[in-house]
């Protein structure tokens, strides 16, 4: 009976020290500093390449990586190469803990662009600041992620602007003095933006329904918004449900114009809607249609690379890239603090329009209202709260 | 009878008491860095978990899919009953009693359910917890709960763990642990031997769902940040994973098989993309293998036990 | 609510209910033979869809043989399944299985994700018209209905095929008794297969329709709908197939009923009413109460 209890001091000695040699291997490989170990800057890329949100995270480092063979391609920052050094977070908060561990500590990245989604970068960023690692999130939405402490970038939007930004334009622009919100009460993106909009939209909201996650039939929610009639129907949520509650709230005989955020833009949202998304109107960061010449050469470069269309996740991440990049060069160093100090100081043009930080280390920009119109998105207006 | 009982403790305590500072040794001159650390204490969170499970699943035989709901409650109460003011260790306690609550009124009624059925109730019951929590606007709904301090610490999970396994290993080598087995091998027999087999169930199910709940409280105050889904189903069903590979009713057996499978993920990291696609694969091919009785653990020589065990006592 | 959104609804709760009743077939055809909760039904019901997809924009077919290509396509994926990973485990326990089922779930989810990527595609869309329905003051479209008429005809088939037909005996006899069957002479190897193969297709089918209606497939497409339609079989009681057809319907009706009246709800109360009806009465709704041998 004694042999069981050491085979299982044992079995734990030995399933940790598994841990623990290979950590000795990388402790002592990446004694280095900060990153720049061997002529290259490495930079840490996390999010979901696997689990039900991979298509965002595939997008968002698909957009990184271009930068990188941009750059490369130019000669590298400060005459050193970059190395995105990519892990998968799966979409869910404790990977993406695991996976920042690893970067920070075994590949002794300088600093990491991501995590894409919210709740991994709520997750992720208490970490980041311990270690003082800049990250800057180009999708990561809500409010609280920055909120770590002065490690944390993001160069999107967060959740309540949006939410706002769309309350001020049904009313200024749409005249609507009704509007019912249907959104994903699992989906902390989706919830972040209706609270938003409730809060701040001065017309009367008729009716507000949720759904859940994975959810495709919302006929029962459609069916009783319907007879309010709203002016305006605001769905938060990405363009692979609201292309289906689109569809399904004109079959349902809803004509209210239909408002939503960044999460709409993406070709799929015409493939899947069809006719029904036509004539919404929604806020982002860029306008595919917009003639600057960032856009142009980025639209061009990617198409160029990955033979398809950027969605947001790759423009947002490749902003965040390009912001991180050009901090490095900057600061002329990898060392988190002046990366960090040329971060808070950035002021450049970029894919997604004009970008700097404010003290809470935001992205201070003013939105793009989209429309969708004729299967095509085009730039309908700037805006700004 | 009780000397030997004695010494194997005082065997065990001496020999967890190395590990640690061996581990403690490692880690504060950084031959351990921070990832490893991290993966380690997520063993033994999951180990905690597993063992709990194991109580349930193995010794008593109820096929549960919802056991992580019970470590959602724990985190969620721990982390909210801190704000208004608790210290850590009465929070972690904390959690742990309002998740054993929920699992004595939980497993009152549905205990009654067997096999297939038991396992879509619980898993329902997970999910409406998951439901419930993103509906508590206090808690940060779907956003999740942020600002949780990180005073999850390595000797805290370590000796939550060592607690864990004493207090299981007692219970299950008592007369209460008999009656659960005997719960399992033949519910009818040991209702006709005076068992009262609904007591045991619920028994195995409320003293489970504490040490989930412990588990819960550890993870959120290791993660600093928590939020309903992770908690899902799909958690639940990585607890049944360890808890069957490890053998049936087999402390070590499931100790080694929670840590093999809670690092296999993160060995696979090399493999980028196809990380998780290896992962089912190697689940797939060692269930086929150990149903062909090609034993892991005659490779590894570390789940060996005496007696009989394997599929044929496993729960169903 | 009005008595015209209370039809609607009701409509809309039949609708939704033909989706999960359809999916449900397979899971408790499969149950019913030979005792297992395959999870990776719901994945082979992903298969499917894909399948449909690619014959429809590669190989440029029409609806019916898309269909048929990805029933074919979706029954040997589901004997290969059966052949490779659960054949081996045959004699180990449920809960064995149970787990190999939710590794073949995880490979082929996280597989196609590896291959295809996450992105959703979307049908073609003169593969089937969807047109909308007026029945005076309500509505309805044409899939809704083809889905409800197909989960129907589907299941006065799968009555037939296992009541009336040979395989259907052998079917019935490898359920009652594995060994005894098979001294009976019965193939039981074979009769599983055909089990597999008969449940797989009717996912394959299930995913093409479903892929149709909402215009949208993705690798993980299966999960949500696996479960809803798993919590239906059971509803029903598990391993008759009426069961699951009704099951679905109830479930699709309960479900939209309480989203009408309070949205959050939603996505726990299937599992609240599953847990009550069980507690009531464990063996589902059809199900018959057997007694427990010592």
């Amino acid at each position: 009976m004694l042999k069981k209890f050491v085979a299982c001091a044992l079995s734990v000695v030995l399933v940790s020290g598994f841990a623990g040699c290979s950590g000795n291997a990388s402790g002592q490989g990446g004694s280095m500093a900060g990153g720049a170990a061997g002529g290259t800057i490495k930079i840490g890329f996390i999010g979901p390449l696997t689990g039900s949100a991979s298509s965002y995270g595939q997008s968002s480092q698909r957009g990184l990586q271009l930068l990188e063979e941009q750059t490369n391609k130019a000669g590298g920052i400060n005459g050193q190469k970059v190395k995105v050094v990519s892990v998968d977070d799966e979409g869910k908060p404790a990977s993406a803990v695991n996976g920042g561990q690893k970067l920070i500590n075994s590949d002794k990245v300088a600093a990491i662009v991501g995590p894409v989604t919210s709740t991994s970068a709520n997750s992720l960023a208490p970490i980041c600041q311990r270690y003082n690692i800049p990250m800057i999130t180009g999708t990561g939405t809500n409010v609280n992620i920055t909120k770590s402490g002065d490690c944390i970038f993001r160069t999107c939007f967060t959740d309540p602007f949006q939410g706002k930004i769309m309350a001020k334009f049904a009313t200024d622009d749409r005249k609507a003095k009704t509007a019912a919100i249907l959104y994903n009460n699992g989906d902390d993106y989706s919830k972040g933006l209706s609270e938003a909009f409730k809060s701040s939209f001065t017309g009367t909201i008729v009716d507000t329904e949720t759904y859940n996650t994975g959810d495709k039939d919302f006929n029962a929610q459609l069916t009783k918004i319907a007879p309010h009639k709203p002016d305006v129907l605001f769905l938060p949520d990405y363009y692979s449900v609201v292309s289906i509650i689109m569809k399904e709230a004109r079959n349902v005989g809803i004509k209210s114009t239909f408002l939503g955020g960044d999460g709409f833009d993406s070709p799929e949202l015409f493939s899947i809607g069809g006719d029904a998304v036509n004539g919404a109107y929604f806020s982002d960061h860029y306008s595919a249609t917009d003639p600057s010449k960032e856009v142009a050469q980025f639209i061009k470069d990617y198409k160029a690379k990955y033979n398809s269309d950027p969605d947001a996740f790759a423009a947002l991440t490749y902003d965040a890239g390009k912001v991180l990049f050009d901090s490095i060069k900057k600061a002329k160093s990898t060392d988190a603090n002046a990366v960090k100090g040329a971060m808070k100081a950035y002021n450049g043009q970029l894919v997604c329009g004009n970008i700097k930080f404010d003290s809470d280390r935001n992205a201070v920009k003013a939105a793009v209202i989209i429309k969708t119109q004729g299967g095509k998105e085009t730039f309908y207006k700037r805006f700004s709260a | 009878m009780m000397k030997t009982y004695v010494k194997k403790l005082v065997a065990f305590l001496a020999a967890s008491a190395v590990v640690f500072v061996v581990f403690s040794l490692l880690l504060s001159n950084g031959v351990i860095n921070a990832y490893y650390k991290q993966i380690i204490m997520t063993v033994c969170i999951n180990i905690i978990l597993a063992l709990s499970a194991n109580l349930i699943i193995n010794f008593t035989g109820q096929l549960t899919l919802g056991h992580s709901a019970f470590m959602a409650i724990g985190a969620y109460a721990a982390a909210a009953i801190y704000r208004v003011g608790l210290p850590f260790f009465f929070s972690l306690i904390f959690g742990s009693l309002v998740a054993a609550l929920f699992g004595f009124l939980i497993g009152l009624p549905t205990l009654r359910l067997k096999g297939d059925y038991l396992a879509i109730t619980t898993m329902g019951f997970c999910q409406i917890i998951v439901v419930v929590l993103q509906n508590i606007p206090q808690f940060g709904g779907a956003q999740g709960m942020t600002g949780i301090p990180a005073d999850t610490t390595f000797a805290w999970v370590f000796f939550s763990m060592i607690i864990t396994i004493i207090v299981l290993y007692h219970v299950v080598n008592s007369r209460q642990g008999r009656a659960m087995i005997s719960v399992r091998e033949d519910e009818i027999a040991a209702e006709a031997m005076g068992i009262n087999t609904t007591h045991y169930k619920v028994m195995a199910f409320t003293l489970g769902a504490f040490f989930a709940g412990l588990a819960g409280g550890l993870y959120a105050f290791l993660m600093m940040f928590i939020e309903p889904t992770q908690f899902n189903y799909f958690k639940s069903m990585d607890l049944v994973i360890y808890v069957v590979l490890g053998g049936s009713g087999n402390f070590a057996g499931c100790i080694a098989s929670t840590g093999i499978l809670t690092l296999l993920p993160e060995v696979l990291r090399f493999l980028g993309n196809y990380r998780m696609v290896v992962y089912p694969l190697l689940l797939i091919i060692i269930m086929i293998m150990r149903a062909k009785n090609i034993r892991l653990s005659r490779l590894a020589g570390i789940f060996r036990r005496t007696g009989k065990e394997g599929d044929n006592n496993a729960a169903a | 609510m009005t008595f015209v959104e209370f039809l609607q609804q009701l409509i809309n709760g039949l609708s939704l209910g033909s989706v999960y009743a359809l999916i449900a077939l397979g899971y408790t055809m499969v149950y019913g033979i030979i005792g297992l909760i395959n999870f990776a039904h719901c994945d082979i019901y992903m298969v499917g869809a894909y399948i449909g997809f690619f014959a429809a924009t590669s190989l440029h077919l029409p609806f019916i043989p898309t269909l048929i290509l990805a029933m074919a396509g979706a029954g040997i994926v589901g004997v290969l399944v059966e052949r490779i990973a659960y054949r081996p485990l045959r004699k180990a326990s449920n809960i064995s299985l149970l787990i190999t089922a939710m590794g073949v779930s995880l490979l082929l989810e996280n597989g196609f994700n590896c291959i295809f990527g996450g992105d959703p595609r979307s049908y073609p869309h003169n593969i089937l018209k969807q047109t909308n329905i007026e029945l005076g003051p309500v509505h309805t479209d044409s899939l809704h209905l083809i889905i409800l008429t197909t989960s129907l005809v589907l299941m006065v088939l799968l009555q037939i095929i296992i009541y009336r037909t040979k395989i259907g005996k052998a079917m019935r006899a490898t359920s009652a008794d594995k060994d005894a069957a098979a001294l009976m002479g019965i193939n039981v190897n074979a009769t599983i297969s055909a089990t597999f193969a008969i449940g797989s297709a009717l996912a394959g089918a299930a995913g093409v329709l479903v892929g149709i209606l909402y215009n949208s497939i993705d690798p993980y497409m299966g999960i949500q709908p696996g479960i809803k339609a798993f919590t239906a079989a059971v509803f029903g009681g598990i391993g008759l197939i009426p069961g699951a057809f009704l099951g679905g319907l109830i479930l699709g009706v309960i479900e939209t009923f309480v989203t009408a009246w309070y949205s959050p709800l939603a996505g726990a109360i299937g599992f609240i009413i599953l847990i009550i009806i069980l507690i009531i009465k464990p063996s589902g709704l059809l199900g018959k109460k057997v007694s427990e041998k010592v």
